[in-house]
């Protein structure tokens, strides 16, 4: 009974090590399968033409483009506007959660705001295309809404949840005492929120700020149904786009395993990859900056 | 005024989400019925139901709960209860949290180069349940890691002074205790990989399959893809307007009921306390 107990035990601590090592194993295998099969596009074309294309045309009858700047511009765009719109209404909504809300409006929305972080991205795709494209057009006048601007505000939507969940928590966590000696001053509710409490939490919300445009990033299906996909470089948020995760999304069904069209979609999501590792990374680095004791 | 900006900002933000849900509720409720569920498509899918996409995204949840969770709480109790603050292990919660960030595609890029391809699985269920098991996993760990902190260490040192060895004190002691708060984070991960569809792409759902899958090669559909296809691909996509919204909500549907009893669990849980 003894030495089993002390086997199963050893047999368990052998297993956990395992699967924890495993973790490791993979991410470091998608960073370099990722690599490798994006190195080999290499091969075939250079690298200036690749990171200094202007032309993404992978199916040019003549000469085949692989340049990924329209592809990366279109993403900064999209993501750029969604910022423009997600940041201002998520701290916003945070503050009000953290610092406003009566406990029964507080229970009330915050389960919402939870429940819509799980709304499939397919699903704000559709209504990309069924009430938010038809509404674009009418306003201002255009032929079609599938474009930037629709991505944009629909990439806001996905990232709002995160940006609320994470500032709320970082505004919450600037301990009261700020805010009694704010008061203790003579400061009003206003004036403390927005001298003290936001300031204090700032680098909790640049955090939020940071998760959220991660996510917006790396968003594929809403923005695969909502931007266009025109493959041109785009002018402005009237254009359509076609972003690094749509392109990937459109192209990998239709070519040949080991052509340079392959390998080149292999090399764009390498470039996606490192962007938002590079996102991650940051987000922590500046949460990590001022963290206060609970 | 200032305050009162931002109670604006925050109704703008729900009234935003709750026109989403809104919209698909209400125009879907006509589609949706038990029928539309347990029906086949017919007619180049212009009419009929949606049962092998339900199905067969059933079976790819489920492929991937039976990787994903074995695997994810295994990885969990290892970094609560075994590791130590080493270098190694930092190394190993970092990865996990940038997994937890890289972009739904990136795994289906690896899924297709490393399932499909690699192990020449081919598209199948089996190469999507692993691709969607691969992405829900660091959900599940670091949920899972949280649920067993929150263990009370007194829990773990009373099993101990009772002569448990390490294993019995984590296993009949600390794994009951966490137990809520791991459930609840499995079912939100699960309902983010059964809503998925850049992972599944190429890793095997399929445009329009006359026979349900009859086993873990074969390849399937799905809900979001069929929503996918019938709102961009489909030959008549104004016809079958009212099917997409019927599939979106029967697909939110899935996912809102995933969230209410991940969210009951945890309800029962704070109140038997």
């Amino acid at each position: 009974m003894r030495v089993s107990a002390h086997r199963a035990d050893r047999v368990a601590s052998v297993l956990f090590h395992f699967a924890g090592w495993m973790s490791v194993a993979i991410l470091a295998g998608i960073f370099i399968m990722l690599l490798l099969n994006g190195a080999l596009v290499f091969a075939q074309i250079t690298p200036l033409e690749f990171f200094w294309g202007f032309q993404w045309n992978p199916a040019a009858f003549e000469t085949p483009h692989f340049g990924i700047l329209p592809l990366v511009f279109s993403t900064l765009l999209v993501t750029f506007g969604a910022m423009l719109i997600a940041v201002p209404l998520g701290v916003a909504t945070a503050a009000y959660l953290a610092e406003v809300a009566p406990v029964g409006v507080y229970r009330l929305f915050k389960p919402f705001i939870e429940l819509f972080a799980g709304v499939p991205s397919v699903a704000v795709g559709f209504i990309g295309i069924t009430v938010l494209a038809p509404a674009i057009a009418r306003i201002f006048g255009l032929n079609n809404g599938l474009n930037a601007l629709n991505g944009s505000i629909l990439l806001a939507l996905m990232a709002l949840p995160t940006i609320i969940t994470v500032a709320e928590e970082a505004i919450r966590s600037v301990p009261d005492t700020f805010r009694e000696a704010s008061y203790a001053l003579g400061a009003n509710r206003r004036t403390t929120l927005w001298r003290v409490t936001l300031p204090a939490a700032m680098s909790g919300i640049l955090a939020s700020i940071m998760l959220g445009l991660g996510r917006a990033l790396g968003e594929t299906m809403t923005v695969l149904m909502a931007t266009g996909n025109a493959s041109a470089f785009p002018n402005g948020f009237f254009d359509p786009v076609r972003t690094m995760t749509a392109t990937i999304a459109i192209e990998l069904g239709e070519t040949a395993q080991g052509s340079t069209h392959y390998y080149a979609l292999f090399a764009v999501g390498a470039v996606l990859f490192g962007i938002s590792m590079l996102v991650n990374i940051l987000s922590e680095r500046i949460a990590r900056r001022y963290r206060y004791k609970r | 005024m200032s305050m009162r900006l931002l109670l604006l900002c925050t109704l703008l933000t729900l009234v935003l989400f709750g026109f989403v849900f809104w919209d698909i509720a209400s125009k879907g409720a006509g589609a949706l019925s038990l029928e539309f569920l347990l029906t086949h498509p017919r007619k180049g899918m212009t009419a009929g139901g949606i049962l092998p996409a339900v199905i067969g995204t059933t079976y790819v949840t489920l492929l991937t709960a039976l990787f994903a969770i074995p695997f994810g709480v295994a990885t969990a109790i290892f970094l609560s209860e075994y590791a130590r603050d080493t270098r190694s292990t930092r190394l190993i919660r970092a990865a996990i949290r940038n997994l937890a960030g890289v972009p739904s595609i990136i795994y289906g890029l690896f899924g297709v180069a490393l399932f499909v391809q690699g192990m020449g699985m081919g598209p199948s269920l089996l190469a999507s349940g692993l691709t969607l098991g691969l992405l829900t996993l660091p959900y599940i760990v670091a949920t899972g890691e949280e649920a067993l902190r929150n263990v009370p260490e007194s829990y773990r040192e009373g099993a101990l002074a009772l002569g448990a060895t390490h294993w019995q004190s984590i296993h009949s002691v600390v794994l009951p205790a966490a137990m809520p708060g791991m459930v609840t984070g499995s079912l939100l991960g699960l309902s983010r990989a059964a809503g998925e569809t850049a992972p599944i792409l190429f890793t095997g759902v399929a445009f329009y399959l006359r026979y349900l899958p009859g086993s873990v090669w074969d390849e399937f559909m799905a809900l979001p893809y069929h929503l996918f296809i019938l709102s961009t691909q489909h030959h008549a996509i104004h016809e079958v307007r009212p099917l997409a919204y019927g599939t979106a909500l029967a697909l939110l549907g899935l996912v809102i009921l995933l969230n209410v009893i991940a969210f009951l669990v945890r309800m029962r849980y704070k109140t038997s306390r």
